[in-house]
């Protein structure tokens, strides 16, 4: 027998209060990481996490962050396990999510792009962020990446500083 | 005292500050951050393998494209210090990144099912047990080559991930780890494939000198890309329905090529050896430098943890 955990009990509130490594103001719920919270008599309580990037290094962090918590909640069998399908989209940040990415100063992803056939090749169109500290949405590209993997370079053009954002995908 | 918006950090006071979570030891000791004591990155995942593929066409299908993507890694890996911008080096790490995790789960997939781990496959096999193509041991002589080098492997390989992923619901191979592995790729290699195709243009389309270097460096690999479309029985036993690699790499190329003023190489394949290429563990010489840098400290001390 496997009953979901609902987003009511405990055991799912504080799995879903787990930090990012990486950006320790967003939790794993406002990431999307985090896709099921389940009990089982076998293997006690089942979180199911996703890896954004496949070479996240974040996620072993984030498997022993789960199990920490939920221990010291008095829960003592905890299993997490991974789940690649389908793949993580920055669709799944929360409304929460992006509210404070924004106040954490990265810009949140636009909507990810939607395909159906070949992905086609971008040439030279630059994705568009709103500067996070002063909201104009007159910006500019810098770098296609950044420091972690999820992270694109933009400066605004309004207000002069420089920014990050979470790339779309 | 509670309100409404408690503000960015507030909800992670149990936990501390960003460097108490990288500082505290979690389980056995490991840290994350130092590159040890990995997790199988499928942990969880239903793994066994489906009736009616053959196993160790998997196994060999996975280790090919394992193999391109940790050795071409580790190739990029040796860009960093060197390249010419600091907004080019997060970029080349962070592809060297995502193609180091595609290498894991395509590893552990393969080990998985020979009872081996993603380590044992990456540092304790022999040369000849690699199975990468040989583009993806190319030593870079310079930027050019570097990004043309980078356009032609991701436009290959997104080409055969797309299709290795299938449409949803209707996979492109009967292996579904193998089809998720895929389609998580999939979204990194078309950024990888943009940023590549982006500087291709722009030198190619830029000074007398960079148009120069980067026909050059195009005329230099060219020969390495017959290799990746050769007709191979693994991939054909474990995704049969994939076709049409070969046309959309060209269709590709030749827009990135058009734009960038660039001539498409006519020069003939790099030779087999008795038929035999870096799929049948055939390497150039690079390899055998590269598995020295990328082996040698697992080698010297196979228990070490720390």
């Amino acid at each position: 027998m496997v009953a979901p955990v609902t987003a009511r009990t405990p055991a799912y509130g504080v799995a879903a209060g787990t930090p990012d490594p990486e950006i320790p103001t967003l939790t794993i719920e406002d990431l999307g990481i985090l896709r099921s919270v389940d009990y089982s008599p076998g293997q006690g309580i089942v979180v199911t996490i996703t890896p954004t990037y496949s070479g996240c290094p974040a996620m072993r962090e984030i498997a022993a962050d789960v199990q920490a918590r939920l221990n010291r909640a008095g829960f003592e069998r905890v299993t997490v396990a991974t789940q690649l399908a389908p793949p993580w989209s920055t669709d799944w940040i929360t409304p929460e999510g992006r509210r404070k990415l924004a106040a954490a100063g990265i810009a949140p992803p636009s909507a990810a792009p939607r395909r159906s056939g070949p992905v086609p090749l971008t040439l030279g169109r630059a994705p568009s962020a709103r500067c996070p500290r002063c909201g104009s949405p007159d910006t500019r590209l810098t770098a296609q990446f950044s420091a972690t993997a999820c992270k694109s370079l933009h400066r605004c053009n309004a207000c002069g500083e420089p920014f990050e954002g979470v790339k779309a995908l | 005292m509670t309100t409404q918006d408690p503000g960015p950090g507030a909800l992670n006071q149990d936990d501390g500050n960003a460097y108490d979570l990288l500082a505290e030891d979690h389980d056995e000791g490991h840290r994350w951050a130092f590159g040890t004591g990995f997790t199988d990155p499928l942990e969880g995942v239903d793994t066994s393998v489906p009736d009616g593929l053959d196993p160790g066409a998997l196994v060999r299908f996975c280790l090919a494209l394992g193999d391109d993507a940790l050795i071409y890694s580790h190739r990029l890996q040796q860009w960093v210090t060197r390249l010419p911008e600091l907004e080019e080096e997060t970029a080349v790490a962070n592809i060297a990144l995502d193609l180091l995790g595609q290498a894991r789960l395509l590893l552990a997939r393969a080990g998985g099912i020979v009872g081996q781990t993603e380590d044992q496959l990456a540092f304790f096999r022999a040369e000849k047990e690699f199975r990468n193509v040989r583009l993806a041991e190319h030593a870079d002589r310079d930027f050019a080559e570097l990004v043309v080098r980078l356009l032609v492997f991701s436009t290959w390989r997104l080409a055969l991930f797309e299709r290795l992923a299938g449409a949803e619901g209707a996979p492109g191979t009967g292996d579904p780890v193998l089809a998720a592995i895929a389609a998580k790729g999939v979204n990194e290699l078309a950024y990888h494939r943009d940023y590549a195709a982006g500087w291709v243009v722009r030198l190619g389309d830029g000074t007398a000198l960079s148009h120069e270097k980067t026909q050059a460096a195009l005329d230099t690999l060219w020969p390495l890309t017959g290799e990746l479309f050769r007709p191979d029985p693994d991939a054909a036993a474990i995704a049969p329905d994939v076709t049409g690699v070969s046309a959309a790499f060209d269709a590709v190329l030749d827009t990135v090529l058009a734009t960038a003023g660039l001539d498409r190489p006519a020069a003939a394949p790099l030779a087999s050896i008795s038929w035999r290429t870096g799929r049948d563990g055939v390497h150039t010489e690079a390899m055998g430098y590269i598995l020295a840098e990328l082996q040698s400290v697992a080698r010297a001390y196979p228990d070490a943890t720390w």
